[in-house]
């Protein structure tokens, strides 16, 4: 009888434990520390452009949404998808889905990802978005970003930015002509229409992000 | 076909006499790629997917060589290049034979990515070098780079005493 009794203690107080364990993970802000997932809000950053102007994701108050890139001028795979990074920000920026590029290297280790290397690449091939660099190496853990180039599509709520896709910008990345899946086109076609999109991650080869 | 190649490779040596041939290329799809993830043999492989473009992987190929070396009765290195098909002659096959490189390589070109990573290992997100060790009672997969002493140490936990 008493150790029943105290056995129903115990699991009163296990309860009380779970419940308050579970209080406070509902509540912790921050994802873990292997970055966003789908669903996840997204805090807000603060990069220096390649313009020398500091950059955050409030300063575009009307936009329905993001397409963040971590891309850098050095990898081979980011290199192949400069022309469609260009692509997606011409199509997407005017519909509310402007694409904001964020280098993530160590330009120590990286030197060819310098500021100065960044602005003249942006000024050759034109780019129209802000090409951001994550100078402390801050921002990209926070997405859980691993390599360049990863995108993630975020959508404002009054909450805050939200992820909806994680992934690959398309399924070919050496021959744009061959691509069959347009990932980062049609996940936007999707939250433009108000749709749920069909594949919220994928998976590419990439090069890892240098620190 | 045979002839065909002999022929491309005469031609080659006529004209560049001067300069050593280097071997053919093996180039794979994903499912040419997946016999040499599942061999069943008394073996332990060390299969290691790079690149010459990325660095990491470039640092820690002397590494796999020396496993190689070192363990030549019990293990084949496998080493999965990821370049580029405009930059198999440019970098990779001077690549190969610069560094004079005795692992096993072979090349996989699959573009569609997403189709096949996940099928290597469900948490690998793509970026290199990865590695994965396997024989017939054991799998592990490394998403990870390595010191010679991380990866013999590694490779001994497959090895029976």
């Amino acid at each position: 009888m008493t150790r029943a009794s105290s056995n129903f203690y115990c699991q009163k107080k296990m309860i009380l434990l779970l419940f308050v364990l579970f209080s406070t993970l509902s509540f912790t802000p921050f994802p873990t520390e292997k970055g966003y997932d789908i669903g996840d809000v997204v805090s807000d950053f603060k990069l220096e452009n390649i313009d020398g102007k500091f950059v955050s994701l409030s300063d575009f108050e009307t936009a329905k949404g993001f397409i963040v890139v971590f891309t850098c001028n050095t990898c081979p795979y980011a290199v192949l998808y400069e022309d469609r990074i260009e692509a997606l920000n011409k199509k997407y920026a005017k519909l509310g889905y402007p694409v904001i590029a964020i280098m993530p290297n160590n330009v120590t280790t990286k030197p060819g990802d310098s500021m100065e290397a960044m602005q003249q690449r942006a000024k050759e091939k034109g780019f129209t978005f802000p090409y951001l660099m994550d100078a402390d190496q801050s921002v990209y853990p926070q997405f859980g970003a691993t390599k360049t180039p990863h995108t993630y599509i975020l959508k404002s709520t009054k909450n805050g930015p939200v992820v909806q896709y994680i992934g690959a910008i398309d399924d070919n990345y050496s021959d744009p002509a061959l691509v069959k899946n347009r990932y980062v086109e049609n996940a936007v076609d999707r939250l433009l229409k108000g749709e749920p999109i069909e594949i919220e991650k994928t998976k590419a080869i990439g090069c890892s992000i240098k620190i | 076909m045979k002839y065909v190649l002999l022929t491309f490779t005469l031609f080659i040596f006529c004209c560049k006499s001067d300069q050593k041939e280097p071997a053919p290329l093996e180039i794979y799809d994903f499912m040419g790629i997946e016999p040499f993830l599942n061999r069943e043999d008394s073996k332990t492989y060390v299969v290691n997917f790079w690149a010459t473009w990325c660095g990491p992987c470039v640092k820690e190929l002397p590494h796999f060589e020396k496993i190689q070396k070192n363990y030549k009765d019990d293990v084949e290195v496998i080493l999965i290049s990821l370049d580029f098909p405009h930059q198999y002659k440019t970098k990779l096959q001077p690549f190969i034979q610069k560094h004079q490189l005795t692992s096993k390589v072979i090349v996989l070109d699959d573009p569609d990515m997403n189709a096949w990573i996940p099928k290597i290992d469900p948490d690998w997100d793509g970026a290199i070098p990865v590695t994965l060790i396997y024989n017939a009672s054991k799998r592990v997969f490394y998403n990870r780079t390595f010191t010679y002493k991380e990866l013999e140490s590694e490779l001994k936990t497959f090895l029976s005493p």
